[in-house]
């Protein structure tokens, strides 16, 4: 019996090469474990039928003494980027039997080193909420409580590697979509620079958020994911170039900033502050400084520019050249009749949101103006990186809710506050698991809800959030 | 915001709705419209936008893409002799 609650990227390498386990051993046991919950979690919305084919090949390889860092490693992708020849849906009635035309680049990579796909992974429709109840698919449960959500939109990306029903998986990071999944199931999420893995073959919600992540255990298997998925890419003229941010060089006494205006404002779970009170201090005793720092509010500024793209994206789901079609009486007949069955409520209320704020009677004082504030905030960050090195918050000002409970959409906007900046600025951001809160409802049945903490750095400073991330998984005991 | 606004919006985004939905949105759309207001309350000095622009050249040579045109024949919702075929548009 491979013990997979222990297991990790890094472990599962050295057993691969030492011949203690084969791919397809490895393969077999997170299959049982699908088996045994997926029905309950909904994690998946499909486990591909050709696993045990793909951990054979990884085997062969491996018996030629081949070995790269994810051959045969198993792992979950959400589903909203394209594998070509498998289905992908974006969660959504409109791409219910689209089927991938070509890879991702995200994807190439990982088919180049040999990992292993699972299946693809529940997410809110089109990458729009924060809990994954938006899929048209059913709601993904969050394993330390069925009643509560899982966070999104990579829900089911989290609760396959939260559950053991995946090594590791791959998730995308619009307004918090990986940190925040990680930090409500107990896992680690990683939202790279803006442009620092390619979107191309990522089905695009907002183009100018949008960046392809990893969600693991550790620090260190997201590290290796990243290094995998990384680089520059001719077919993304957004990604960026390799070397195009200056490479920090680490120094020995590093400077965390803490916006405690932001966090000590209401809103913000006792418990979750207290929880964070700790860490500050954890990261004081690691010899780290720790700076009060201003950092403003900006859900505003995040969601007009959100309306916007995403009613621009979404403008081409119109069932004439893919995806669902219905049939009217004419062109304008089928459009209509398409959209209104194919696409989602909340889906549906950010087209609508985002016409509105681009709208030419209010287009200055919406969406222009949220131009502007991005910029000025953007500015803002670089010189704020040049007093501190790394901004820690919460991920999350509150920890999983109930299935159902916030069903006005504007409060759950408000669960976004502290991981939607580091998209505004590009910035990347790491969300790691800080431990548990009791829940009177859970006591009884020993379980407690997970914890996280965000961290971010200045562009294309990943490896800074590496290295203190490995540090604080080394030194804190949850 | 009205009804009407709802309808237009609709209209422009080529959505259908039912009625209970316009109502629906009407109520969401106005309390999330409201909270995003806030941004005109901020300051902001006249910025240039200068966020992210950079040319991205290529050299102009073919090459080879690994994707499946008969899959993607294969999806569109009517075809013939290969060809995406549409309604009548004039």
């Amino acid at each position: 019996m491979i013990d997979l609650d222990t297991l990790t990227i890094t472990k599962a390498r050295v057993a691969l090469d030492g011949k203690i386990f084969s791919a397809v051993d490895l393969a077999k046991a997170y299959l049982a474990e699908i088996e045994k919950k997926n029905k309950e979690l909904n994690a998946y919305l499909e486990v591909y039928d050709d696993v045990l084919d793909q951990a054979k090949e990884a085997d062969e390889r491996i018996a030629k003494g081949d070995s790269s860092p994810l051959l045969g490693i198993p792992l979950a992708i959400k589903d909203v980027i394209l594998i070509k020849g498998r289905k992908v849906s974006s969660a959504s009635k409109i791409l219910e039997n689209y089927t991938a035309s070509y890879d991702a680049t995200a994807i190439i990579k990982l088919k180049k080193q040999g990992a292993v796909f699972l299946g693809r992974t529940n997410m809110d429709e089109f990458a729009l909420g924060s809990s994954t109840e938006n899929s048209a698919y059913g709601v993904t449960k969050n394993p330390h409580d069925t009643n509560r959500v899982p966070g999104g939109t990579s829900g089911g990306s989290a609760v396959a590697v939260a559950s053991n029903m995946a090594l590791a998986s791959l998730g995308s990071d619009t307004g918090g979509s990986v940190r925040h999944p990680a930090a409500f199931c107990g896992v680690v999420g990683m939202k790279p620079t803006y442009g620092g893995v390619s979107r191309y073959g990522l089905i695009a919600a907002v183009s100018s958020f949008d960046v392809i992540g990893p969600i693991t255990k550790t620090t260190e298997d997201a590290q290796i994911i990243f290094d995998v998925i990384k680089g520059n890419d001719i077919l993304d003229s957004t990604s960026v170039p390799d070397n195009f941010y200056e490479k920090i060089s680490l120094k020995k006494e590093l400077i965390i900033g803490v916006p405690w205006d932001l966090i000590n404002q209401e809103g913000i779970n006792l418990e979750i502050k207290k929880n964070f009170e700790e860490v500050v201090k954890s990261f004081e005793n690691l010899g780290y400084k720790i700076k009060d720092i201003k950092l403003p509010n900006c859900l505003a500024l995040y969601y007009i520019i959100n309306f916007a793209e995403v009613s621009t994206n979404l403008a081409r789901f119109d069932g004439v050249r893919y995806g669902l079609h219905k049939d009217g009486k004419n062109l304008l007949e089928d459009y209509l009749l398409t959209k209104g069955a194919g696409f989602g409520k909340e889906t549906r209320r950010r087209i609508l949101l985002g016409a509105y704020v681009l709208s030419a009677g209010y287009y200055d004082a919406y969406y222009g103006k949220a131009q502007k504030a991005r910029i000025a905030l953007r500015k803002e960050f670089i010189e704020l990186f040049s007093e501190v090195d790394l901004i820690l918050t919460p991920t999350s000002p509150i920890p999983a809710w109930k299935i159902g409970e916030k069903s006005d959409p504007l409060s759950m906007y408000l669960a976004d506050i502290f991981t939607v900046t580091a998209n505004l600025v590009g910035v990347p951001a790491v969300s790691l698991p800080s431990g548990f809160m009791e829940i009177e409802d859970l006591a009884q049945a020993g379980k407690r809800l997970p914890l996280g903490i965000q961290l971010m750095a200045s562009h294309g400073a990943e490896d800074l959030l590496f290295e203190i991330g490995k540090k604080f998984e080394a030194n804190i005991a949850l | 915001m009205d009804i009407k606004d709802v309808e237009n919006l609709a209209k422009l985004a080529r959505i259908e709705l039912s009625e209970d939905e316009k109502r629906d949105l009407l109520h969401d759309m106005d309390s999330i419209l409201g909270y995003v207001k806030q941004i005109e309350e901020m300051k902001i000095e006249d910025t240039e936008p200068e966020h992210g622009v950079r040319n991205v050249w290529r050299e102009d040579t073919i090459e080879q893409r690994d994707f499946s045109p008969e899959l993607i024949v294969k999806q569109f919702p009517d075809a013939q002799d290969g060809f995406l075929k549409v309604k009548k548009i004039l």
